[in-house]
C-alpha cells in the first residue's frame, strides 16, 4: 500500500475518468478497462476522484493482499453500525495481488445501480494488462510463498454469499468502525473517516465509534471483531447463514447466539462429532475452532474464499475461548 | 371499451413469450462455466434445459433470479456430478422465488446437495439426489434442503446417503412432500421447526430413521406445529446410525420408524409400519439443556391413529435406544411416550389440546411418565394401558400451496 502511495504522488495529474454510463449498464462490461476506474490499472493506480482507502479488520482471503477503492458521484450517507448508504453510480473495487509471487489476480466491483448493488469478478489477463469479465467465476492455482492455493473467483452469486441482506446485496467493509483510522495518502497521513468528507465520498462522521482492530486492544474485543468480518457477513440474524442460529456480529449480545455451549443445529459432518460452537475453556473441543482449521470443502468455514487456514486467526480465537469460563 | 383489456391481455401475454429464453446446457469442457453463466443470465420465465450426460462440477451451482425453471431430462439421464467438488457448502444452491427444478440428479456433494433458502413457491420435482458410495459418515448432511422458505412442494424424488436427512425440511412454512423415496440416510424425510406440512405416499426405508418430526430451540423458527404424516410406507429402517458425532440425528436409534421431537399439532395417521427393530413411533422431549426462553421442548397435541403395525421393536440398540428399551421394561410397543410434560402439569392437569392421543385398533402402546431433565421414571410402572390414550383432536386443514393448484 505504501509503495502505491509513492506511485500516487508521481502521478498526481492521473488523467482517465470514470465511465458513469458503463457503471449504470445493466450488462457488465467485457473488460475492466470500460469503466475507467485507474489511471494505470497494471500498476494499480486510480483515475482522479478514485481514493484507496483499507479496513482495520480484513477478511482473510488465503494470504491475497487487497488493494480497496471507492468512487462516489455524491456523498454517500453515514450509517452508524453497518455499511454507508452509497448513492447510485457509486462503485467499490477490491483487487486481489500476490504481490511477491502471482502478481495481480482479480478485481471485483460492486456498483450500486438503480436496481440495487451488483457485483461483478473480472479476472487479470497480464499479457493485455486488464482484467475479463467471469461472470461464472473461475478456479486456477496461484503460487504463494511455496504453496500452491487452489484460488477461486467467486461468481456473482457467490458474492451474494457473503453479501445478500434481506435478499439483496449490500457492501460489507465500508463501516465507520472499519474504516476509521489513518492511512497513508500520496499527499500524507490522514484519518479515512475525515478524508472521505473531505473528498466527497461520505456526509458526516458525528461519534465515529473506535476503530475494531483484531489486532490491538481487549481479547475479547479483538475476537469479536475478527469474528464479524470474517463470519458475521453470513452468520447474523438476517444473513445467509440465518438458519444455523449462530450469530457473530460484533453486537450480539445473547451469548448462546455467538456459540457460547451452543449445540449444533444443521451443521452435519462440519459439527466434527464436538458438541458446542464454543466450548469454554476448551478450543480444541470447540466446532468454531474445527472448522477454522478444516480445509475440507464440507467442514471448513468460511464456505468460500478460503483453501488455506488463518494461523493469526485461528490463535486469536483459541486463546479468546481458553480463557472462558 | 370491451375489447381493450382482452388485447392488452394478448399484448401481456406475446411480450413475456417473446422474452422467456430458454438456455440449452451440455456435456462438454465448458459445460459448468456455460451452466454458472446462464444460471446468472436467466430472467424471470426462463428455462435452463440440462442435456442428457454427465456434468462434472469442481464448484457449486446457485441461482438467485426468481421464475426459473432448471429441467434435466430425467433423474437417471441427466446427473451433476461433484464428486470432485473443491468448494462451496452445497451442490446447488438456490435463494430466489419460483422456482422449478427438475429431472435431474445430484451426485456426491462434498456439502449438502440442493439447498434453498429464504425461497418462496420452489418445487423439486422428480429429482435424485445421491451419495452413491452408500451410507457413509463423510456424504453431506442434506439431500433435498429447503429452510426459511414458504411454499415448498417436494415430489416424486428419491434421496440416498444423506448422513444427516435425506429431504430436509427446516423453518418453512406450508409444505408438501409426496410421493418420494428416502432410503439410506439417517433420517429418510425431516421436517423441522416449520409449520403446516403435509408428508404422505412416501417410501422411507433402510433408513436409521424413516420420518421425523422435530423442533430444537434457539433458531429464528420455533414452535413447529400442524404436521401431518399420513399414507406412508415406513417399513425396514435398518441402516445403523452413521451421522456424524454430535448432531442431533446421530441419537436417532437404528430402527426408528417416526419420531417425534416437541412441537404441536402433529398428527400420524393411515402409514403402513413393519420391520423397524426399534420402534415404530416414538414421542418424546427435547432432552439436551438449553437456553431459550421461547422454546417448548414437549410435544402437545399429537394424534396417532389407524396406522398399521408389522412387527417392531425387536432389535433395540445404541444408547438412546437401549435406554428407552430399558425404561419400558424390555418389552418395546408400538407407539412410545416418554410422558414428559411440564413440571406444572404433574401437580394439576394436561389440557385437552394439549394432549397425547393414540386411537390404534390393533396396537400396543407405553408412557415410560418421565420426568423432564432426568433419566428417572416417574413410577416405577410404564403406563401401557391405551384405553385411557383414545380421542382425537381437530386435524390440520391439509395443505394448499399456490404452483399446486
Amino acid at each position: 500500500m505504501i509503495r502505491l502511495a509513492f506511485l500516487l504522488a508521481l502521478l498526481p495529474f492521473a488523467a482517465a475518468a470514470v465511465d458513469q454510463e458503463a457503471l449504470l449498464a445493466k450488462r457488465p462490461a467485457k473488460w475492466l478497462s470500460a469503466y475507467g476506474l485507474f489511471a494505470d490499472a497494471a500498476a494499480q493506480i486510480p483515475a482522479k476522484g478514485v481514493t484507496p482507502y483499507d479496513l482495520a479488520t480484513p477478511l482473510f482471503s488465503d494470504h491475497a493482499e487487497k488493494l480497496r477503492f471507492v468512487w462516489t458521484p455524491s456523498p454517500a450517507r453515514y450509517v452508524a453500525d453497518e455499511a454507508f448508504e452509497f448513492p447510485v453510480g457509486s462503485v467499490l473495487i477490491k483487487t486481489f495481488a500476490y504481490p511477491r509471487g502471482a502478481g495481480l489476480i482479480e478485481t471485483r466491483l460492486l456498483i450500486r445501480q438503480e436496481a440495487g448493488w451488483k457485483a461483478w469478478p473480472y479476472v487479470w489477463d497480464a499479457a493485455k494488462g486488464d482484467a475479463q469479465l467471469k461472470l461464472a467465476g473461475a478456479r486456477f492455482d496461484v503460487s504463494h510463498e511455496g504453496q500452491t492455493i487452489s484460488y477461486r473467483v467467486p461468481n456473482a452469486n457467490q458474492c451474494k454469499g457473503c453479501h445478500m441482506r434481506d435478499g439483496g446485496i449490500v457492501p460489507i467493509g465500508p463501516k465507520a468502525r472499519n474504516l476509521n483510522h489513518e492511512f497513508a495518502y500520496s499527499d500524507g497521513t490522514r484519518n479515512q473517516l475525515s478524508e472521505w468528507i473531505d473528498r466527497g465520498h461520505l456526509d458526516a462522521a458525528p461519534q465515529p465509534p473506535a476503530s475494531a482492530n483484531w489486532r490491538a486492544g481487549d481479547l475479547a474485543d479483538r475476537a469479536r471483531a475478527y469474528l464479524d468480518v470474517n463470519c458475521a457477513h453470513c452468520h447474523r440474524r438476517d444473513g445467509p447463514a440465518s438458519n444455523s442460529g449462530l450469530f457473530l456480529t460484533y453486537g450480539e449480545d445473547d451469548r448462546t447466539a455467538w456459540g457460547y455451549r451452543k449445540r449444533p443445529v444443521a451443521a452435519g459432518r462440519g459439527s466434527g462429532g464436538l458438541e458446542f460452537d464454543i466450548a469454554p475453556g476448551d478450543p480444541e473441543g470447540s466446532i468454531m475452532v474445527h472448522r477454522m482449521q478444516s480445509l475440507d470443502p464440507g467442514v471448513s468455514m468460511p464456505e468460500l474464499g478460503r483453501s488455506l487456514p488463518h494461523p493469526e486467526g485461528i490463535a486469536l480465537i483459541s486463546e479468546w475461548i481458553a480463557e472462558m469460563d | 371499451m370491451r375489447t381493450f383489456p382482452f388485447i392488452s391481455a394478448i399484448f401481456a401475454l406475446s411480450a413475456t413469450m417473446a422474452a422467456a429464453e430458454t438456455y440449452v446446457v451440455a456435456p462438454g469442457t465448458d459445460a459448468a462455466e456455460k451452466l454458472q453463466e446462464a444460471l446468472i443470465l436467466a430472467e424471470g420465465g426462463d428455462i435452463i434445459l440440462l442435456a442428457e450426460g454427465r456434468y462434472p462440477l469442481v464448484d457449486g451451482l446457485s441461482l438467485d433470479v426468481d421464475g426459473v425453471t432448471i429441467r434435466g431430462a430425467g433423474a437417471d439421464a441427466t446427473i451433476l456430478d461433484f464428486s470432485n467438488q473443491q468448494g462451496a457448502g452445497e451442490g446447488l444452491l438456490i435463494t430466489s422465488d419460483n422456482v422449478v427444478l427438475e429431472d435431474f440428479a445430484v451426485e456426491n456433494s462434498k456439502g449438502d446437495g440442493i439447498k434453498s433458502k429464504g425461497s418462496d413457491i420452489i418445487t423439486f420435482r422428480r429429482l435424485r439426489v445421491e451419495w452413491t458410495g452408500g451410507p457413509a459418515e463423510a456424504n453431506g448432511a442434506y439431500g433435498v434442503y429447503p429452510v426459511e422458505s414458504t411454499d415448498v412442494l417436494i415430489e416424486d424424488s428419491v434421496v440416498r446417503g444423506a448422513s444427516d436427512a435425506g429431504i430436509y425440511v427446516g423453518q418453512s412454512d406450508r409444505i408438501i412432500v409426496r410421493r418420494n423415496r428416502a432410503e439410506f440416510n439417517v433420517a429418510g424425510i425431516e421436517i423441522e421447526n416449520s409449520y403446516n406440512a403435509d408428508v404422505h405416499d412416501n417410501v422411507a426405508t433402510r433408513n436409521t430413521g424413516g420420518i421425523l418430526v422435530f423442533d430444537l430451540p434457539n433458531l429464528k423458527q420455533n414452535g413447529g406445529h400442524s404436521v401431518r404424516v399420513f399414507n406412508n410406507e415406513i417399513v425396514n429402517n435398518d441402516t445403523p446410525n452413521f451421522a456424524p458425532e454430535g448432531n442431533i440425528v446421530g441419537t436417532v436409534p437404528k430402527g426408528t420408524g417416526v419420531l417425534i421431537m416437541a412441537n404441536r399439532n402433529v398428527h400420524v395417521f393411515e402409514n403402513r409400519f413393519d420391520d423397524n427393530a426399534m420402534i415404530h413411533i416414538g414421542i418424546v422431549s427435547y432432552f439436551e439443556d438449553y437456553e431459550d426462553d421461547d422454546y417448548q421442548p414437549h410435544p402437545r397435541g399429537i394424534v396417532i391413529r389407524d396406522n398399521e403395525y408389522g412387527r417392531g421393536g425387536f432389535e433395540p440398540s445404541g444408547e438412546v435406544g437401549l435406554f428407552f428399551a430399558e425404561a419400558a421394561g424390555g418389552e418395546i410397543p408400538d407407539v412410545l411416550w416418554d410422558g414428559v410434560t411440564p413440571i406444572t402439569e404433574w401437580l394439576s392437569w394436561t389440557a385437552e389440546e394439549d394432549g397425547v392421543y393414540v386411537d390404534e385398533k390393533d396396537a400396543t402402546f407405553g408412557n415410560l411418565r418421565m420426568i423432564a431433565q432426568t433419566i428417572y421414571p416417574w413410577g416405577a410402572s410404564v403406563d401401557r394401558d391405551i384405553d385411557d390414550y383414545r380421542g382425537r383432536l381437530p386435524e390440520p386443514a391439509p395443505v394448499k400451496l399456490p404452483q399446486d393448484q
